[in-house]
Formats: C-alpha cells, sequence, structure tokens
C-alpha cells in the first residue's frame, strides 16, 4: 500500500532552534532517507508557510490569498510518499521520521484507483 | 422448525467469531465476511429443515459462508485487488468440497483481537467492534449497553470497518517490538468492557452481566490463544486480567443493595460472594504468578484475592494489600492509585500513617477535585480524631459529589462529626 506521510512542525519553535540543532536535525533527515531508502517513493521538505497561497475558483474566478489553507499551530513542513505493506509497517516508518519526536506525522493512506 | 432455528441460532453463537475470523484472513474486509456469514445463515435455515442438521453444523457454515464470499466478489465484478482474494478463497475450496464437515475451522480469533483493539482505531469503536466481532453481540445490544441510539452505533461500527479495510491496518499478529504494548491494548479493551457492565450504573442489568460475562469470556480466550501461539511473554498479565475480573465479578451479587444502591466492600454480606470464581480465579492468579513476569494487572488480581480471602472485613491483610499497592505505584504510577494505598496503609498502620500519604507530594493538588479524596481525607480524621479538620474535608467531599446516594452517606457522617464536635464543646 502507499502512504502519504505528512509532516506537521512548529516553525515558529523551530525558529529559535539553535544553528547547531538545525544542522543535527538535517543530518537526521539524511539518515532517515538514506536507512528507511526501501519504503520511501519520493518525499520533500517545504518551503515555510509564510510562502504559502491559497487558490479557489468561485463562479469562474480564480481567488488569491496569502498564507496556507488553515491556520493552525504546527504547519506542513514536508512529505513523504511511504511503500508500506499495511499500516503497522507505515507507522513504524514514520515514527522514525526525525519530526515525530516534536512535531507529529499524519499518514494518509493514498486512494488507489484500479 | 422451532428446533431447526435454535440449532442454526446455537451454531451462530459457538462458531461466528472462529468463521469470521477465517474469512477475513482470507478476504480482508469485514464487511464481506460478516455479509457473507448472513447468507450462510439463510441458506442454513432452509437446508437444514430439508436434510437435517449436519453432522458437523460449524464447519458446514464455513464451508457454505466461503462460497458465499465468492459469490458476492465474483458478482462484484473482478477488479485487479479482488482477483487476490478470490485466488486465497479458491485455493481453499477443496475437491468434492461439499463434504467438508471433518476438516476443523482454523483458529485465527487471536489476529481478529489484535485488529479490533488496533490502536489507530478510536477507544469506543476498538470496544465496539471488539463485541460485536469476536462477542458476538448485535449492534442494537452494544447501542443500549453504552447508551447511544442504534443508528450512531452502527454508524461507529461501518466507520471502524471501512478505517481498517481502507488504511490498511494489518490483521496479523505484531511483530515483537510491539507485540507488548498491543497485547496491553486488547487487555485494556476487555477491562473497559467489563468495568461498563460493572461499575457503571447504566444500561439495563441483563445486558451489563451480558458485558461481564463477555469480557470475562474473551479474556479466558486470549490468554488461551497467546499459550496456543506460545507467546509466553504476554501470557501472565492476560492471565491476570482474567483472574482480576473473575475475583470483581465474585462480588457482583453483594455489591448492590435492595434499592440497587451500592454496597461498600466492609459492608457487604461475604456469604454471598461467588466461592467458586474466587477459587477460580485465586488458581489463576497463582498459575499466573508462578510465571515469574509481574504485571499491574496480577498485582491488582493478587489485591482482590487478598480481599477474598477475608471472611470477615477484620481479618483483612491490610499490610500485604499495601505492600502490593506500592509495587503497583511503582508500575504505573497513578494519584487514584496513591489514594487506595494511603487508605490501605492506614487500615494496616493506623489513620495518621494514611494521612500522611494523603498529604505528600502533589496528590492533594492532583485530586482537589476528586471527591472521593476528600471523602478518604475525612474518614481518616475522623477516625484519627480530628473532628473538626474531618468536618471540613466531609463538606468537600459533599459539595464535589454528584451521586445521589453517596451524598445521603457523607452528610449522614457529616452529620455524626457535627454532633461530636458540639458534644466536645459541651464536655
Amino acid at each position: 500500500m502507499r502512504y502519504l506521510a505528512l509532516i506537521y512542525d512548529n516553525e515558529a519553535a523551530y525558529a529559535a532552534w539553535s544553528e547547531e540543532a538545525r544542522v543535527a536535525e538535517y543530518q537526521a533527515y539524511n539518515n532517515f532517507g538514506a536507512e528507511q531508502a526501501q519504503f520511501l517513493g519520493g518525499g520533500k521538505a517545504l518551503q515555510p508557510s509564510n510562502t504559502a497561497t491559497t487558490v479557489r475558483v468561485r463562479d469562474g474566478k480564480t481567488l488569491t490569498t496569502d498564507g496556507p489553507f488553515a491556520e493552525t499551530k504546527d504547519q506542513i513542513g514536508g512529505y513523504y510518499l511511504l511503500n508500506c505493506k499495511d499500516l503497522d509497517e507505515a507507522i513504524e516508518v514514520a515514527a522514525k521520521i526525525p519530526s515525530a519526536t516534536h512535531g507529529a506525522v499524519e499518514i494518509r493512506p493514498v486512494l488507489e484507483f484500479d | 422448525m422451532d428446533s431447526i432455528q435454535q440449532a442454526v441460532s446455537e451454531t451462530f453463537a459457538r462458531e461466528a467469531s472462529r468463521i469470521l475470523a477465517a474469512l477475513i484472513g482470507s478476504v480482508r474486509d469485514f464487511e464481506l465476511a460478516e455479509d457473507a456469514l448472513q447468507d450462510a445463515l439463510l441458506v442454513a435455515l432452509e437446508r437444514w429443515a430439508v436434510d437435517g442438521i449436519p453432522r458437523n453444523p460449524g464447519a458446514w457454515l464455513m464451508t457454505v459462508t466461503r462460497r458465499k464470499a465468492l459469490d458476492r466478489l465474483r458478482r462484484k465484478n473482478t477488479l485487479a485487488h479482488k482477483q487476490v482474494q478470490l485466488q486465497e478463497l479458491l485455493e481453499q475450496e477443496q475437491p468434492g468440497g461439499e463434504d467438508m464437515e471433518d476438516t476443523a475451522i482454523p483458529d485465527e480469533r487471536l489476529k481478529l483481537m489484535f485488529t479490533c483493539c488496533h490502536p489507530a482505531l478510536g477507544l469506543e469503536a476498538q470496544i465496539a467492534l471488539t463485541l460485536h466481532t469476536l462477542g458476538g453481540l448485535s449492534t442494537p445490544e452494544i447501542a443500549s449497553a453504552f447508551l447511544v441510539p442504534v443508528p450512531t452505533m452502527a454508524q461507529r461500527l461501518v466507520r471502524a470497518k471501512r478505517k481498517i479495510r481502507d488504511a490498511g491496518i494489518p490483521y496479523r499478529v505484531p511483530e515483537s517490538r510491539v507485540l507488548g504494548e498491543r497485547v496491553d491494548a486488547v487487555l485494556h479493551v476487555l477491562y473497559l468492557i467489563f468495568n461498563e457492565g460493572y461499575a457503571a450504573m447504566a444500561g439495563s442489568e441483563l445486558i451489563r452481566r451480558e458485558l461481564c460475562d463477555e469480557s470475562i469470556r474473551l479474556a479466558r480466550l486470549m490468554a488461551q490463544l497467546l499459550i496456543q501461539e506460545s507467546l509466553a511473554s504476554e501470557v501472565p498479565e492476560a492471565l491476570g486480567l482474567l483472574a482480576l475480573l473473575l475475583l470483581h465479578d465474585s462480588r457482583r451479587e453483594a455489591r448492590v443493595g435492595e434499592d440497587g444502591e451500592l454496597v461498600l466492600l466492609e459492608d457487604q454480606e461475604r456469604v454471598r460472594w461467588d466461592q467458586q470464581k474466587i477459587e477460580e480465579g485465586k488458581r489463576i492468579l497463582e498459575r499466573a504468578l508462578s510465571m515469574r513476569r509481574a504485571g499491574p494487572y496480577q498485582i491488582q488480581a493478587a489485591i482482590s484475592a487478598l480481599h477474598a480471602q477475608a471472611r470477615q472485613p477484620e481479618e483483612t491483610d491490610w499490610p500485604q494489600i499495601s505492600a502490593l499497592y506500592r509495587v503497583l505505584m511503582v508500575m504505573t504510577p497513578s494519584p487514584i492509585i496513591e489514594l487506595n494505598r494511603a487508605v490501605a496503609v492506614a487500615m494496616a498502620d493506623g489513620p495518621l500513617q494514611g494521612l500522611r500519604l494523603l498529604e505528600q507530594g502533589n496528590l492533594k493538588k492532583e485530586l482537589s477535585d476528586y471527591y472521593l479524596f476528600h471523602a478518604a481525607q475525612a474518614d481518616l480524621l475522623r477516625r484519627a480524631g480530628r473532628m473538626r479538620d474531618a468536618r471540613d474535608a466531609y463538606m468537600q467531599a459533599y459539595q464535589l459529589c454528584a451521586n445521589e446516594r453517596e451524598r445521603a452517606f457523607l452528610e449522614r457522617r457529616l452529620r455524626e462529626v457535627v454532633v461530636q464536635i458540639t458534644e466536645e464543646g459541651d464536655a
């Protein structure tokens, strides 16, 4: 099965991190990518949510607003696509994503059309 | 016709969970498996009336249920992933399958336990699903036990089954890394089912009794299945839970008075305790403890067994009980356990020792809204002769307590204390 792992972090808290801590986090993500490569079908980190633009089309008109769709305490900072045999395996991989220890990871099964 | 109906419903009661477990193992779809079983029950009603009751009704029902699942899959216009399910089912079909009556139904109920109690499902859904799929309780029965409308409960069950299918919640015994916590999750669900039947005053007496009986039956099954699968490390706590439930259940008749009010342990008529359940509980607990892997359920069962052994409240081995609470505190620290320990210590070493524990650390702050804390403290103060402090504590307990009968009890105590204070003042 395929799952999308949505990685949530508190950007405000991250902004206060020391340079050292950020480098360590970056390293941790690199290690995760290498160690769990067999389960990963791609994934990216995203620019902070203040770069987000939300788009809606109503009555044929495109409306754009500044900022993310939902204002929440934690913001989506990146994602992975996971290839796992079942939810238990996906939970195990998600638990190793570095942000799981300070933010949260939401795993959603991909809707497959077959 | 009546005897046929009875035979079908008895077979259903005895074999449904085993058949569902086996079929879900092949088709990975709760709803499909349940629908197929319903189809098969209808066929059984017709055929058994004509051909007679089969030699092995359970195996007969399994075979027909599997065929009905096949029919349903074929009708569903085979999508790619349905092919896999079809293949699995076809492989199980044996040549001349009409006479599969001697083949035993494989027991896959342990996997079903883990799936129903998977932490990716909400706790309420876990409880409902376990009662429905493993316990064979109907949706209206579960709804009435938890005081929710039937459509709400039906919706809860459907959502849970779909999440299992769509989110890929596995149908297998968890890997050893997570086995311990997943077994705990199952035991916790069974414990909650028992509690709903035992402690809560909601729902009819009949349904609540059924919840207790069902949780004991499932705890027994869980222990058996873990033993069969040689998962030795997990057996002691499963047995511990079973012992705990049996020991609690032995007091079921004595703990409710004539007007439906709760009777405290020390006021219960001990001759009304069910000795058979006590003996069985103690036997199972001994077996668990002999495996030398103590856990919270075993310790709680040991405390319950000590109460059960005392023929009079005065015979209670309070020093031993307070020592066990101390062990429990180390395993699963919680303010409620600390409160219980303080009460046990007071019984063993006198009220002042108990009061000392109540006043230690953060306990008072953590339980400041909990009326039983103030009631326990008031009781110890009263026994220590500190009547004015006792009065204040009873007042607090009274104000926090929402239960009518408990309030009446606290009010009675409060009056007694006030009378004593007045008499002392006069003296």
